[in-house]
């Protein structure tokens, strides 16, 4: 569980987090909404400890991690798997070597250890072919799911997620979407994805946190998003005519 | 005061890259792999230019040499001085400020425009270790490059000078041999390894710590071409006067 309090971030005079609250459950899909410079990425670089806060706290799993020392620092973050928005993987090394990399750089496990815990993971995202091939030469989503591959090879307690699935195809991006709940699930780990993509949202949205300005605006699950009466979320989430509809149909259906 | 907060900011990043070292299983590699991209990759152009230098310079002085009276094999002496002095560590630094540093600072910044500098900081990997140190390691090896731009330099010299008709070979060789100094072989060194320092790190720094996009990396690398031109030649002034005054 990631608790957060009372968050604030300023770059010199522009205040970008306004004092933030909220908890991100253990083995759910959390998720952060909000329109382009809502202070979505900043939050999200605080919680990976890229960005030390202004003020207040972020406690994982009871730990506040500006009160830890860095050695006690830098081994909470191997408890962390980022999956970046471009994926961020090592042009230099394969996709094997890069699913290896964490593994090479904070354990001692023998080579063929690695490799298994290599080939588990890269089979856990439907990987299989790819070992050797450098990320140059696999598409978008493929490479989406070596950037997952390489978050969670060391299992860890979190996971985080800044728009995994912009550049994909839908079907891609939902295919993306359930990996990343079924790990969620099965791994028992917290899960924080930034999206901006809103079948996200309604597929695996079990918590959502909405921003505005800077400040947290509204936060509930995928069913209360459907009712709320917020309009900053309804004109966020319902900008489009399908998912009007969609949330026409199912207030009716409720009703 | 941005000049300032760069060299503060410089400062800074040469204390931190010693910090947190990567583990040496994967140091080695990363250290062999630079080797092959800085020094190996390098050799061509150094060699290259190097002969073509000690060419023009045996050719400009014997060309100067309007009086009989004095000896031709001053062509070969100021081919080997002039070589051994400047040419070769610090024309063929400023030649590698271009080749070296344009690569380092593209190569680092395209590292820190596609978030892979923040996914080595996520995972709690001491970035600037990783991906700076293994390049000063490798430049340690530029004198290596150097020594061979001497002796192909002189070689240039001989070539051009011999086959050129200015002078014969046994006057030339005489004038290289004459009034060695070995310390400035030393002093040549001395200035090739500070040099290497500062075309590892200048570049690296300005790769490490660039905002933007892809225009930017192109920015970026022509400020590290031009700084890390300015501080060798900074540097060559303040080691020639400590060195040989």
């Amino acid at each position: 569980m990631i608790e957060v309090e009372n968050i604030h971030k300023s770059f010199g005079d522009a205040h970008v987090l306004k004092g933030i609250t909220t908890t991100f459950d253990t083995g759910k899909t959390n998720l952060i909404i909000g329109q382009s410079g809502s202070g979505k990425t900043v939050f999200l670089k605080c919680l990976l400890g890229l960005f030390e806060p202004t003020e207040g706290k972020i406690c994982y799993d009871g730990q506040n991690f500006s009160e830890l020392s860095s050695q006690e620092q830098r081994a909470l973050k191997e408890d962390m798997g980022m999956v970046f928005q471009g994926s961020a993987l090592f042009d230099g090394l394969t996709v094997a070597g890069n699913v290896m990399f964490p593994l090479e750089m904070f354990t001692k496990l023998a080579k063929s250890e690695m490799e298994d815990r290599v080939n588990i993971v890269l089979n856990r995202v439907n990987l299989v072919d790819a070992h050797h091939k450098f990320p140059s030469e696999i598409s978008g989503g493929m490479q989406k799911r070596v950037a997952i591959a390489r978050a969670i090879v060391m299992n860890p307690q979190y996971l985080f997620c800044d728009e995994p699935n912009s550049g994909l195809d839908p079907r891609t991006a939902i295919v993306i979407d359930n990996l990343i709940k079924e790990i969620t699930e099965e791994y028992n780990i917290t899960t924080v994805i930034n999206t901006h993509d809103m079948n996200s949202v309604m597929e695996i949205g079990e918590k959502i946190l909405f921003l505005k300005d800077g400040l947290k605006e509204w936060e509930g699950t995928k069913h209360e998003i459907f009712k709320t009466d917020n309009e900053a979320v309804t004109n966020f989430v319902y900008s489009s005519e399908l998912f009007k509809k969609v949330r026409q149909m199912y207030i009716e259906e409720r009703n | 005061m941005k000049y300032l907060a760069d060299i503060g900011g410089y400062a800074i990043m040469v204390i931190d890259l010693f910090r947190k070292p990567t583990k040496w299983r994967i140091m080695k590699n990363l250290i062999l792999k630079e080797i092959d991209e800085l020094i190996f990759g390098s050799l061509g152009i150094i060699v290259f230019i190097s002969f073509f230098i000690g060419a023009v310079v045996s050719i400009q002085t014997a060309m100067n040499l309007t009086s009989d009276l004095i000896p031709k094999n001053l062509i070969g002496f100021a081919t080997r001085q002039s070589i051994i002095l400047e040419f070769a560590p610090t024309f063929c630094s400023v030649i590698m400020a271009g080749k070296v540093g344009s690569f380092i600072t593209s190569s680092i910044g395209t590292m820190r425009v596609t978030e892979q500098i923040d996914a080595l900081e996520v995972m709690g990997v001491n970035a600037l270790n990783y991906l700076v140190f293994p390049k000063i390691v490798a430049m340690m090896l530029y004198p290596f490059i150097i020594s061979i731009a001497m002796y192909v330099g002189i070689f240039g010299g001989w070539f051009a000078g011999v086959f050129g008709g200015f002078i014969t070979s046994a006057d030339f060789v005489e004038g290289v041999t004459m009034d060695f100094i070995p310390f400035h072989v030393t002093y040549s060194f001395i200035k090739t390894f500070v040099f290497a320092f500062l075309l590892a790190t200048i570049p690296s720094y300005h790769g490490f710590y660039m905002k933007g996009g892809a225009l930017e990396v192109g920015k970026a690398s022509t400020t590290s071409f031009v700084w890390t031109s300015v501080v060798i030649i900074i540097t060559n002034y303040i080691l020639t006067q400590l060195l040989l005054t």
